[in-house]
């Protein structure tokens, strides 16, 4: 057997984008904390402005754990799944949030209740019939304090759109009533950023900069932005970036009660007869270890957390741990984001120095924002141009079929234009579907002999709809900005792997189609919660981050609250 | 043979006789500097002739690349971005030494295809014009590579789109890349898209100038934040030294 650490009260497995928050609200209960990491510490030193290594190479500095086990895919079951590229994910303490683009957005209230509002509007023969969607168990309302606490915690810098019902100007009209202001205004706006906001109004549309979980002032002792140009996949110099390794986590140490161990790779959760968990059996080095707890927060990303547990089988659970009701896995789905629109201009767009969460949203075509009485689709898109750009990537830009893509007309092709192309980001609506899954792959190892996830996913049609629509809305507001060139890519097919990856863990009252309850704990294991867009089950029209962790902090504090019941 | 590729050739060789006294003067500096990833300031303080102060000193040894290997994939990727115009191409960006080194190390898994797919470039160029690829005439070089994009030279299958476009690819990365993996030298990759450099930060007056804003000629390693010499006390933020287990 493994060695066996001294007992603590919770052991977190991840301390990346959920498990760095969750600590923060359990230390402050007064809870003995052990927070297992797959990775290391890496710091601003570590964090040059080097496309090559934060975009072509994966982050050599951090050598992640998830590069070995990088999950298999196939759109569905006529096909064998393959395994290819990187791994989404990283490891390190703060997780992804290292380098992640930060855009923190909250979810819009109809996100919550796709189900019930759809029949109230237009009937429920208008939710795809293939679809698993459920409402979720908790409302927007609900979850309004815990996005207003990790908004300030982490510091999240944008422009209110709704103070307690009255709309402000420079924000999301379309959002959800916030109880105050997000703690500093949002980024900058930029030559370009001027130019689509310009073109927006003439539209009659709202545009607004987007909420980020990047300082634009002075917060605690980070300093603001400084805009170098290396936010995609790069970490901050001057940690201006609000990862959890530079906010809740040194703030949870503070405390004493916070143990971190790194270069800790999870290999099951252990459970007792009673169906409890009792701990957490990991690898350092060549040492396997066993971490007893009271409880245990799973809070690695949506792929590991399924594989974790169907990993950790026992006589209690033979098919992985709470999973006795099959439903580890299911209700995946990873967010459509694909299906950009990239335009060319006659003009310099200004945009090196730039970062993806500095750029321009149009939100009046996303959720149920607009009517979609005469439409063949429900939910929709949030329309983002940002002006991240970097010169290998500048340099690789479309030719938009006016010359070969090498060669003389080449180089002077990109010599004029490599400041003047633009390519969308919209992020939509994507709903649960049967026959979208995640389960172990039969064939696929990891370097420890243990099988990586496979992924059997594809959109559906409500996907692809969207999509054309929201190409067409794209496409509009470049033209209105004065671009001459268009090109769309294809709608999308297989769903394949994603940052942005829900489900598998769903949260819900009915214990029959969901892992865990409205409070995000195990329906067959009590002291088991998950963190982390696993437990989400509809995607929004925007990034999960600040979703996942206002749940993973709400999680937290039951588990504090509610103590004696979940672990005694 | 045409004049063209004469030059050229004694271009190359002269580089390389010249870095070959640089490496003399330099020995033991050089490669302890690769080695630790010094930044170029540490250079600085020696002995070795500095150009100007941002320039970062290459060593002129291919690490992998065989000489006709190396010969080939230059003239290769000579066409891919060349200097018929007169500006700086992908030869004055050395991206061949970023691919060499490349191949030594991060891109260590397309060392083959480069094996085979030079190896076919210089045996279909001698059936073709009975002389090395790089040897030929820049049309008849151009010649090949088009029927490469097309999949349309059968006798040599590695000459196919693939191999092309893993060339395209490394060859753009090399040209534009920090000047710290060995190409993108004397920043002519960045000056080519008017990218005016790395920087710590920009203010909006930097950004509304756009590619008029003067050029910060460094590398990211020039910057005293990231080099790799040791720690010094209270240098970094959030260090994983003092917390943790």
């Amino acid at each position: 057997m493994a060695n066996e650490n001294a007992r603590t009260d919770v052991v977190v497995i991840g301390l990346g984008a959920v498990g760095g928050v969750a600590v923060l609200p359990l230390v402050s209960a007064g809870l003995n904390v052990i927070g297992l990491e797959a990775g290391g510490w890496m710091t601003t030193r570590d964090f040059a402005p080097d496309e090559v290594r934060n975009n072509l190479r994966d982050w050599p500095q951090a050598v992640p754990k998830a590069k070995s086990e990088i999950p298999t895919s196939r759109a569905n079951i006529n096909f064998e799944a393959v395994q290819g590229g990187g791994h989404p994910m990283m490891n390190g303490v703060g997780g992804t949030t290292l380098h992640y683009w930060a855009q923190s957005w909250r979810l819009n209230p109809w996100d919550f209740k796709t189900v019930s509002e759809t029949t109230r509007r237009y009937g429920a023969h208008r939710i795809p019939l293939d679809s698993t969607v459920e409402d979720w168990p908790i409302s927007y309302e609900d979850l309004e304090p815990y996005y207003d606490t990790v908004e300030y915690a982490l510091g999240v810098s944008g422009n209110a759109g709704n103070i307690n019902g009255t709309l402000q100007p420079n924000g999301n009209r379309f959002e959800g009533a916030r109880a105050r202001a997000y703690p500093m205004p949002g980024l900058r706006s930029s030559v370009f950023t001027d130019l689509m906001s310009d073109a927006a109004r003439q539209l009659g549309w709202h545009p607004f900069q987007g909420p980020a979980a990047i300082n634009t002032e002075v917060y605690g002792d980070r300093p603001g932005c400084l805009y170098h140009g290396f936010c995609d996949r790069g970490g901050c110099h001057v940690a201006a970036k609000s990862s959890t390794a530079v906010t809740t986590i040194p703030e949870a140490l503070k405390s004493g009660r916070l143990k971190v161990i790194t270069h800790a790779r999870v290999l099951r959760i252990v459970n007792d007869a009673n169906g409890r968990a009792t701990g957490v059996e990991y690898l350092m080095g060549n040492q396997v270890m066993f971490q007893p707890a009271d409880a245990v927060l799973l809070a690695s990303h949506t792929y590991e957390n399924c594989r974790l547990l169907l990993l950790s089988k026992s006589r209690q659970f033979p098919n992985g741990l709470a999973n006795n009701s099959g439903q580890v896995g299911e209700h995946y789905l990873s967010h459509h984001q694909v299906a950009p629109v990239t335009a060319l201009f006659p003009r310099n767009l200004h945009n090196w120095y730039g970062l993806p969460a500095q750029g321009v949203a149009i939100d009046e075509w996303a959720d149920d924002n607009f009517d979609h009485s005469d439409l063949d689709f429900i939910g929709g898109g949030n329309l983002w141009v940002h002006t991240d750009r970097k010169p290998i990537s500048a340099a690789k830009m479309s030719t938009f079929d006016q010359v070969p893509n090498w060669g003389a007309q080449w180089k002077a092709f990109i010599s004029e234009n490599a400041d003047r192309t633009n390519t969308s980001y919209t992020q939509k609506t994507t709903l649960p579907y049967r026959g979208n899954r995640l389960d172990l792959d039969p064939l696929i190892k990891d370097k420890l002999g243990f099988p990586v996830i496979r992924i059997t996913a594809e959109y559906r049609e409500n996907e692809l709809r969207i999509a054309a629509f929201t190409q067409d809305r794209m496409e509009e507001w470049y033209r209105a900005a004065g671009a001459t060139q268009i090109i769309r890519a294809g709608l999308g097919g297989a769903m394949g792997l994603s940052t942005h990856a829900y489900g598998g863990t769903r949260m819900g009252d009915n214990p029959q189609t969901n892992v865990t309850n409205r409070f995000g704990f195990a329906h067959e294991v009590k002291n088991l919660g998950v963190l982390g867009a696993s437990v989400m089950g509809t995607s929004g029209a925007r990034n999960p981050t600040l979703t996942a962790q206002a749940l993973a902090w709400r999680t937290a504090e039951y588990l504090a609250q509610n103590w004696d019941t979940l672990t005694r | 043979m045409n004049k063209k590729n004469n030059d050229a050739c004694t271009e190359f060789m002269q580089e390389t006789s010249l870095s070959r006294r640089n490496l003399l003067k330099g020995v033991g500096l050089t490669g302890a500097a690769l080695i630790t990833g010094a930044s170029s300031s540490a250079i600085a303080q020696s002995s070795l002739p500095q150009p100007s102060p941002a320039r970062i000193p290459v060593t002129e040894a291919f690490e992998t690349l065989t000489a006709a290997e190396s010969a080939a994939l230059d003239a290769f990727a000579s066409r891919i971005l060349p200097n018929d115009d007169g500006t700086p191409g992908a030869h004055e960006a050395r991206a061949v030494h970023y691919i060499d080194r490349g191949l030594a190390g991060a891109m260590a898994a397309s060392r083959e295809l480069y094996a085979t797919g030079l190896a076919a470039l210089d045996a279909h160029a001698m059936e073709v014009g009975n002389t090395p690829f790089h040897l030929l005439s820049t049309s008849a070089q151009d010649d090949i590579i088009d029927a490469m994009t097309r999949n349309a030279i059968p006798d040599f299958a590695m000459l196919n789109l693939g191999f092309f476009n893993t060339v395209r690819t490394h060859t753009i990365d090399g040209t534009f890349s920090d000047p710290y993996y060995g190409g993108n030298r004397d920043f002519v990759g960045w000056d080519m898209i008017g990218y005016p450099g790395v920087r710590a930060g920009s203010s909006q007056e930097d950004v509304r100038q756009g590619r008029a804003l003067a050029p910060s000629r460094q590398s990211a390693y020039d910057m005293p934040t990231y080099t790799k010499n040791p720690a010094g006390p209270a240098s970094a933020r959030s260090g994983g030294a003092t917390h943790g287990q």
